[in-house]
């Protein structure tokens, strides 16, 4: 089965939730146009990153009778489509969230699990920690979702992988830092590693949507990248600019990479399990990380 | 080894971008900048022609009656080879009351009334023009709090805050700032035969290396010590750091109510654009 995947790197307005929606209807009109099954936004692409205080003015819900959501949703009867957003539950607490639409339903909501605070992040001031790692159906197979942080983390990938998920959709609002003498950004550096090796060790397709544009003085550097489960790129977006990288996925690369590469089926999750359980154990040890 | 040296090409992509959007989602499409004839507002002046055309950048000279010829000349240089529009303004006549007045005024006072008597004609000049006033101070000098505060490091941006000063060298190079420019020695030009390295009593060379290890990679003092540096420098430039806090923050509020601007009340400049 091939499939087409769209990764749109966006600039947003800063909690501008109807604008930033306008520019999704358009990037979906030219996704459709360009024969794409699936679109990827950013993180948080229908609000912009750095929200502080505009957090629950800017919130929605993922549902039809959400004005925002309503019209995506419209959208997901022609292509399937991932949107960031800021989710607020019915408790009142907000989610750095994204969405997977498909054929007029929302299929699944993620919300991110890993909150970075520190450096020059403030997530956790912000917002709740996501507490599901979950894998879900689609058309297209099985699809797993991460935000970000979440995929700084090994975990969270591998997790997915174990749920079942043969596509990892990774969005990202990631700010540009670490100037040397490369050619890109050590952020860019690190996360296109992280992504190979993701590809590589769980033998799967990662996809990963980076917004670009600027915040105040931060930059968001796009590189948005689709990697198969040979670990090799298939597709690469530019640095620094706007841009709908498309890209064609043969999804039976799977079979191909797996008969000869079976770590999937040689993964000793008992194993896995019996030995977290140990680490973890009672949480005395201080040695071991029991969050 | 401490190298410092950096990407060239994808800084300009980032700066220029940076001036650019900064600038135009707030409505304008212009730039203002204090020439001084340095080699920091030269390249902020650059980028500036880079990002929003030559024909919206309006190029300010600035000299005081002291001021060395060289200064003046060396911006031409700038306005020149860029195509930038220009005006000169004199602050002499701004100034000299003002000394006449207080005529015990040390060379420190008249130098920051000076650096603060550009910053107005910069920032009228910014509505007059309808350009956004773009900075130069660098990493090291803001890091050092080598700057007269409301003086010339007011502005609307500041694409260069982030490089050393030995790698603003560098890029100057990279984007053709004349040579003559880029070897002089630096200075503030507030009085005669006044230099940046003379008056810190270090050369950029020595401090943007250590202040990369405190600042970018974290070091404690005594590491740096221990990678090198002499200890009386390492605790001269942490002093600096420690005692420039103030220029680098906003003045702060006294805390009363339950929503403080500057501690709970928390947006980005760009919100909503």
């Amino acid at each position: 089965m091939k499939l087409t995947i769209a990764l749109s790197q966006i600039n947003t307005h800063l909690g501008d939730v109807e604008a930033n929606l306008e520019k999704h209807l358009t990037v979906a009109e030219e996704a459709v146009a360009a024969g794409a099954d699936l679109l990827v936004f950013p993180e948080l692409s229908l609000t912009g990153y750095t929200l502080q205080d505009l957090t629950p003015m800017v919130a929605h819900r993922p549902q039809a009778t959400d004005p925002i959501f309503r019209q995506l949703l419209g959208v997901s009867k022609k292509l399937d489509l991932v949107v960031g957003f800021v989710d607020e539950d019915q408790r009142h607490r907000f989610f750095i969230s994204a969405a997977y639409l498909s054929g007029g339903e929302i299929l699944h909501v993620h919300h991110k699990v890993y909150l970075p605070t520190y450096g020059l992040f403030d997530e956790g001031r912000f917002f709740a920690w996501g507490d599901r790692v979950r894998a879900f159906d689609t058309r297209f197979g099985r699809l797993g979702i991460l935000i970000c942080e979440d995929f700084w983390h090994a975990s969270p990938p591998y997790l997915l992988w174990l749920d079942g998920a043969d596509l990892m959709i990774f969005t990202s609002a990631s700010p540009g830092r670490g100037l040397s003498t490369e050619p890109q950004l050590e952020s860019a550096r690190w996360v296109e590693h992280i992504n190979r090796a993701y590809a590589s060790l769980f033998t799967t397709f990662i996809a990963h949507s980076n917004r670009v544009g600027y915040e105040d003085g931060l930059n968001f550097w796009g590189g948005s990248t689709l990697f198969g489960p040979n670990g090799k790129l298939i597709k690469k977006g530019p640095y620094h600019q706007e841009a709908l990288v498309l890209a064609e996925v043969d999804l039976n690369q799977l079979h191909r990479t797996r008969a000869r590469l079976p770590v999937l089926r040689d993964e000793r999750t008992r194993l896995v399990a019996y030995e977290l359980e140990r680490i973890i154990g009672d949480g005395r040890d201080s040695n071991s990380n029991t969050r | 080894m401490i190298d410092l040296s950096i990407n060239t090409e994808l800084a300009h992509k980032i700066l220029t971008g940076f001036i650019q959007t900064e600038i135009t989602r707030t409505g304008y499409s212009r730039a203002v900048i204090a020439l001084s004839g340095g080699i920091d507002s030269a390249v902020s002046c650059y980028l500036a022609a880079s990002a929003l055309g030559p024909e919206n950048v309006l190029a300010i000279r600035m000299p005081y009656r002291t001021s060395s010829k060289g200064s003046l000349e060396h911006a031409q240089l700038v306005i020149d080879a860029l195509g930038v529009q220009s005006i000169t303004v004199p602050i002499t006549e701004m100034v000299e009351p003002l000394f006449e007045r207080f005529p015990e005024a040390d060379k420190v006072r008249r130098g920051n009334i000076m650096a603060r008597a550009r910053m107005i004609v910069l920032y009228d000049q910014s509505a007059a023009f309808r350009g956004l006033a773009i900075g130069a101070g660098n990493k090291t000098e803001i890091l050092l709090g080598y700057t007269t505060i409301f003086g010339v490091s007011a502005c609307a941006l500041n694409p260069l805050g982030d490089l050393y000063k030995t790698q603003v060298r560098q890029f100057a190079a990279a984007l053709g700032v004349p040579e003559v420019i880029i070897n002089k020695p630096p200075s503030a030009d507030l009085w005669q035969d006044q230099t940046d390295e003379d008056e810190l009593g270090f050369t950029y060379e020595e401090v943007d290396k250590l202040l990369y290890l405190l600042v970018d990679e974290r070091y404690r003092p005594e590491d740096c010590v221990a990678a090198g540096f002499e200890g009386s420098f390492v605790q001269d430039v942490v002093a600096r750091i420690r005692g420039s806090q103030f220029k680098r923050i906003m003045p702060p509020i006294a805390k009363l109510t339950n929503r403080t601007v500057g501690y709970d009340f928390l947006y980005m400049r760009d919100w909503g654009t």
